[in-house]
This record gives structure tokens, C-alpha cells and sequence, in this order.
């Protein structure tokens, strides 16, 4: 593919207000109340789901999005006519059979997909949030899916599961409602998010700081976009989730449509073009400022840290069952990361399966076809489902 | 030599529905009190840790070096980790079970010593089984043929064999000296994996037994 430079592009279709899913408004005598101090109301949290509630509303399943993710797992992309992401973890026969179980993903707070963030309008001022929106936390997150499951009569979750910063919000699941989860499984995930990533995440940001359709974060007023500063930060973001082998294995050196350089900054080499590439498209359907919360949300993330600084005390008593998933290349968030989770699950007594998964794929592994991680999960997922008797 | 002898009669073995555990898995199934807490270092497929769960109502938990092991336990609904015993033992607190199980592991670790003082440290009994280098085909092997033994219970060549760290069952008591560790039941183990009938001296379990088979606790 032969791809220009980044340029500003036309306007996503707004789904910030208006989302292609079911959305549950809360007025003002229900608002979320944000690790940032403030009661956040009205607000609206957009979902899909798949399957069917049994009747003792005993089978409901939480699926819970990365970074740039949202709810459309399971359906096609209302913008970028994709399949649902987790296609291939869940639906009929899948280890998230939604056949046998109701299954739930809601787009987290702070994103720009149908639930409230920086994209929304401010009922106060008629105009979007911007940067007046308060700054959102995994744990804002969490509190909004509670009150999702509370608004669709959901007591208790069959299962919770995410990969990276859906693995983040399962931690904290486990951590705020454990009464609430049977079974836990995060993804190629960590407790805490590392100085690496964090330096990662403030590149990107600055991206998007420095691009002057920015405007201070009110571009949505002025009709414009810093499509360059995000498409910069999305194409840095997303070598974070691949790994050395899998760039070689899929593009070497190899040249994009030439059979010799330039001599320019022309995209010669293939993964100058398929990073690009990455970058236009995720313009097309992410709001930069919303990139801006939610990489910022998963930086504060240090779950010890709300618990006296032990990881374990975050589990303590718990009676959720475990099961952490690593992937071997992914360096984003390596293996020690998961283990670092097992051994505080193991302090804590809690009952803890652990799987390393062999994949040269990096992080976004847990998105793609990996036989070994759809059997582990396939095999926890029906135990777990035997022990609760559905 | 401590005159601690051969405990488990053949009698005392519950009896196998299904004919498909390993005996030596029954003798160990005898060692645990029931409802107890269970780690099971190197767990394999899971199959003590289930006949744990079954037979006796035991929480119990794995770890397992490999994943296949692993995909196994969790089918089973058992909650295994991907480790080894070298380096995830020391992350695991104080007395945090009942019993630690190390069944034929032993000698394929980096440093048996300290292995066996995490198992004391963890549980309040290790039970620690692995195969006798001090068995006569073993010695014969070595006396009679000069060459590393090959046998039943040790049947991969010196150069691919995982264990590195082989011992006798009268080195293995002396270990427990070593680590402090008090023997409260033992027996070795035959050809077909029973207990041992009789109550015999050391010196003929270290010449007649295929495996050690020890309960401990912290001095």
C-alpha cells in the first residue's frame, strides 16, 4: 500500500454522543464519582452484549476493552466495518461461549465511543469537555461498569476478563467488588504500569500537544484535528505492541512498491507504509484527547499503591479464582509483570492459575490467533463454569 | 542410621476405582490428611492434585514447568502455575499450606538444598518423593558395566536426562540433617512402586528401593 503522509482527514463519524450500541444514561441523581474528586453527572456509558441472561442471572460475563478499544467485540465496527475484536475468544463454541453465557462489553469512561469522555458535550457549556473533563482512572472505569451491571440487574459476574488495559480493569475488579467475581482472567497485563510504558504513553501525548490543530484541546470547537500528533503517537504506540521478531518476520527490509530507495523520506521500506498506515486509520476513528485520559489513567495505575504498597493486601480474602496469561514476547508487558500478580494472588491464598503463553507475535498477542492461549482459557473458562453449575 | 522404618503397608492403600493412578501417588494420597491445604511442586498433569481434591477434599495448588501440564490442570479446574521449582518457590509466604508436595522433582532441580528448605518454609510438612541412585541395578550398572545407569525409573542417557542432581536414599536422610528437617514417616518404594512390606534397616531400602518416599517437618 502506497500511502501519503498524515494529514488531517475528514471528521470521524461521532459516536461520542450518539454510539451504533445500547447506551445507559445516568441523571444527575446517579453520578460517578471520580478518583479525581468530582461527581460526574450526567454521564453515559455505552454496551453491547451477546448471549442470553439465564434466569438466575447466575452466567453474565464482563469483557472489559484496551486502550483503544471499545464494545464492539462481537459485532461489526460501526466506523471502521471491522469484525468485533475478541472474535476469536468469544461467541458460539468460543471459550466465551455465548451460547452458554450473556456476555458484556461497555466502552470505559474517558473513551470516545458512546460513554462519556473528553470527546462528549458538556451539558454546561453546550460545547465538548475537552480538557475540563477530570482526569479518569482504571478504577472510574470499574465503578461505571458496576453501575452498568447494577442498572441491568447483573448482582455478580460468571467472569471478568481483559487483555492489557482490560486486563488493568480486571485486577481492579477483583480488587473493589471480589464479592462480585467468580472468576478472574487478565490478559498480558500488569499491576502496575512501568516507567517504560509511562515513557512510552508521554511521547505519544506529546504527539499530540505539539500538533497545532491541537489547539489546547479545544480542536472540536474550532473544526479541526491533530490528526498528525495522534497518527505520530498511534505509530509509535503500536511498534510497543509488536516485537522485533514479528516486524522481521512480517516486513524484513523488504520495500514498499520499488525496487530501490528513493533517496527521500518517502515511505520506502514496508514498515515505514504499515505504520503509517496505522496511523491515518486509527485517526479516522479515535479522538485525540480521549488518547490523552486514557493513556494517562493507565500511567496512575499502581494497584499496591492503593494498598499499602503490598499487591497481595489488594486480594486479600478473595474468592475469585485466577487465571493470568503471558505472552513470551510481549515486552510491553513481559511475563515478570504476570508473575509479579501471581505471587501477590499466592500470598493472598487466592486460588491462581498462570500461562505463558510461546508467541512471537508481542504484545497484542491476546488479539490474534493463538491456539495455546484459546485452549488455556477454553479449559479454565468450563471448569470455572462447572464449579458454578452452569 | 535413624531407626525409622517402613510405615505404609500395602493394606493401608485405598482402593484405585479407576485403576489409573500411579501407586506411588496413592502412598502420598495416604501421607495427607484430609481438607488439608496442598501445593504440588511439578504437578505434571494435574492427576495427584485431582486425586487430592477427590479422595480427600484438599485446596490444593500446582506449579508445573511445562504448559501442556498446565492447559491439562486448568481443564481439570485446577489452579496451576507455569514455574519451576528453583525460582518460584522463594515468592511463596511462610506456612502457606498444609503440605508441599516434591513428587520425583527433586533431583532434576539446580539446588536441591535450598528447594527443600522453601518446601519446610512454605508448608508445614513437605513430602518429598524421588528416585533411588542406591538401588542394586543402579550400583550394578555402574560396578559391573561402568556406564551410567539406564533403568526403569532413570531411563534417559547422562547426556539428555534432566536430572542433575541424583541421590541415594541414605543421601537424602543425610540432607535432612543437613536442612533440619525431621523425618516423621519414610519408606521406599519397589520395582512395582509399592511400600515396602517390612520394616527394614536404612542400609537395605537404600539397596532394594527404587524410591524414597519421605514425610517431613521443620525441626
Amino acid at each position: 500500500m502506497a500511502t501519503p503522509l498524515l494529514k488531517s482527514g475528514p471528521e470521524p463519524a461521532s459516536q461520542a454522543d450518539e454510539p451504533t450500541s445500547p447506551v445507559a444514561r445516568f441523571e444527575v441523581d446517579a453520578p460517578l464519582a471520580m478518583d479525581a474528586g468530582v461527581d460526574l453527572a450526567p454521564w453515559q456509558i455505552a454496551y453491547q452484549t451477546a448471549g442470553t441472561l439465564n434466569a438466575e442471572r447466575s452466567n453474565a460475563v464482563l469483557v472489559c476493552h484496551a486502550l483503544t478499544g471499545d464494545q464492539h467485540f462481537a459485532n461489526t465496527h460501526p466506523v471502521t466495518g471491522k469484525d468485533g475484536w475478541w472474535e476469536r475468544l468469544i461467541g458460539p463454541g468460543k471459550p466465551v461461549d455465548t451460547d452458554r453465557y450473556f456476555v458484556i462489553c461497555a466502552n470505559v469512561v474517558g473513551s470516545c465511543m458512546g460513554t462519556t469522555g473528553p470527546a462528549s458535550i458538556n451539558p454546561a457549556t453546550g460545547r465538548a469537555y475537552g480538557l475540563d473533563f477530570p482526569l479518569v482512572t482504571i478504577r472510574d472505569m470499574v465503578r461505571g461498569q458496576a453501575m452498568l451491571l447494577d442498572r441491568l440487574g447483573i448482582k455478580d459476574l460468571f467472569l471478568c476478563i481483559g487483555g492489557s488495559m482490560g486486563g488493568m480493569q480486571v485486577l481492579q475488579w477483583a480488587a473493589s467488588y471480589p464479592e462480585r467475581v467468580f472468576a478472574a482472567m487478565p490478559i498480558a497485563t500488569g499491576a502496575r504500569h512501568s516507567a517504560q510504558n509511562i515513557a512510552f504513553h508521554e511521547v505519544g501525548r506529546q504527539a499530540i500537544l505539539a500538533d497545532p490543530n491541537w489547539h489546547g484541546g479545544r480542536y472540536l470547537d474550532v473544526g479541526t484535528r491533530p490528526a498528525k500528533g495522534l497518527g505520530v503517537a498511534r505509530m509509535g504506540a503500536h511498534i510497543t505492541y509488536l516485537s522485533e521478531p514479528a516486524l522481521h518476520r512480517k516486513f524484513g527490509r523488504r520495500l514498499q512498491d520499488r525496487d530501490a530507495p528513493t533517496f527521500s523520506f518517502d515511505a520506502d521500506f514496508q514498515i515505514e507504509s504499515y505504520l503509517r498506515h496505522q496511523g491515518i486509520t486509527f485517526v479516522e476513528r479515535f479522538d485525540a484527547n480521549a488518547y490523552l485520559y486514557l493513556t494517562r489513567a493507565m500511567d496512575y495505575f499502581d494497584l499496591a499503591a492503593d494498598h499499602g504498597g503490598v499487591l497481595a493486601n489488594a486480594f486479600r480474602d478473595t474468592r475469585t479464582r485466577f487465571c493470568i496469561m503471558s505472552f513470551t514476547s510481549d515486552w510491553l508487558f513481559p511475563t515478570a509483570d504476570s508473575r509479579a500478580i501471581v505471587h501477590a494472588l499466592n500470598a493472598a491464598a487466592a486460588p491462581v492459575a498462570f500461562v505463558e503463553v510461546e508467541s512471537d507475535k508481542g504484545h497484542d498477542a491476546f488479539l490474534l490467533d493463538e491456539p495455546a492461549m484459546i485452549s488455556a482459557a477454553k479449559g479454565f473458562i468450563a471448569a470455572a463454569a462447572r464449579e458454578r453449575g452452569l | 542410621m535413624s531407626s525409622v522404618t517402613a510405615s505404609l503397608a500395602p493394606a493401608d492403600l485405598p482402593q484405585d476405582a479407576t485403576g489409573s493412578s500411579r501407586i506411588d501417588h496413592l502412598v502420598m494420597l495416604n501421607l495427607v490428611e484430609p481438607g488439608s491445604r496442598v501445593l504440588d511442586v511439578g504437578c505434571g498433569d494435574g492427576s495427584l492434585l485431582a486425586l487430592l481434591r477427590d479422595r480427600r477434599g484438599v485446596d490444593g495448588r500446582g506449579i508445573e514447568l511445562s504448559r501442556q501440564g498446565v492447559n491439562a490442570c486448568l481443564a481439570h479446574g485446577l489452579p496451576v502455575i507455569q514455574g519451576d521449582a528453583d525460582t518460584d518457590l522463594a515468592a511463596y509466604p511462610d506456612d502457606a499450606f498444609d503440605y508441599v508436595i516434591l513428587s520425583q522433582t527433586i533431583q532434576a532441580t539446580r539446588q536441591p538444598k535450598v528447594v527443600l528448605e522453601h518446601l519446610l518454609r512454605i508448608g508445614r510438612h513437605a513430602i518429598v518423593s524421588f528416585p533411588n541412585f542406591g538401588h542394586w541395578r543402579v550400583r550394578s550398572e555402574l560396578l559391573l558395566r561402568g556406564r551410567m545407569p539406564v533403568t526403569d525409573t532413570l531411563p534417559d542417557p547422562w547426556y539428555e536426562t534432566p536430572n542433575i542432581h541424583h541421590c541415594t536414599i541414605r543421601d537424602f536422610v543425610g540432607l535432612c540433617r543437613l536442612v533440619g528437617a525431621r523425618i516423621e514417616r519414610a519408606s521406599a518404594l519397589d520395582a512395582s512402586g509399592h511400600p515396602m512390606r517390612f520394616a527394614l534397616p536404612w542400609w537395605v531400602w537404600n539397596l532394594v528401593g527404587t524410591q524414597g518416599v519421605f514425610l517431613l517437618r521443620r525441626q
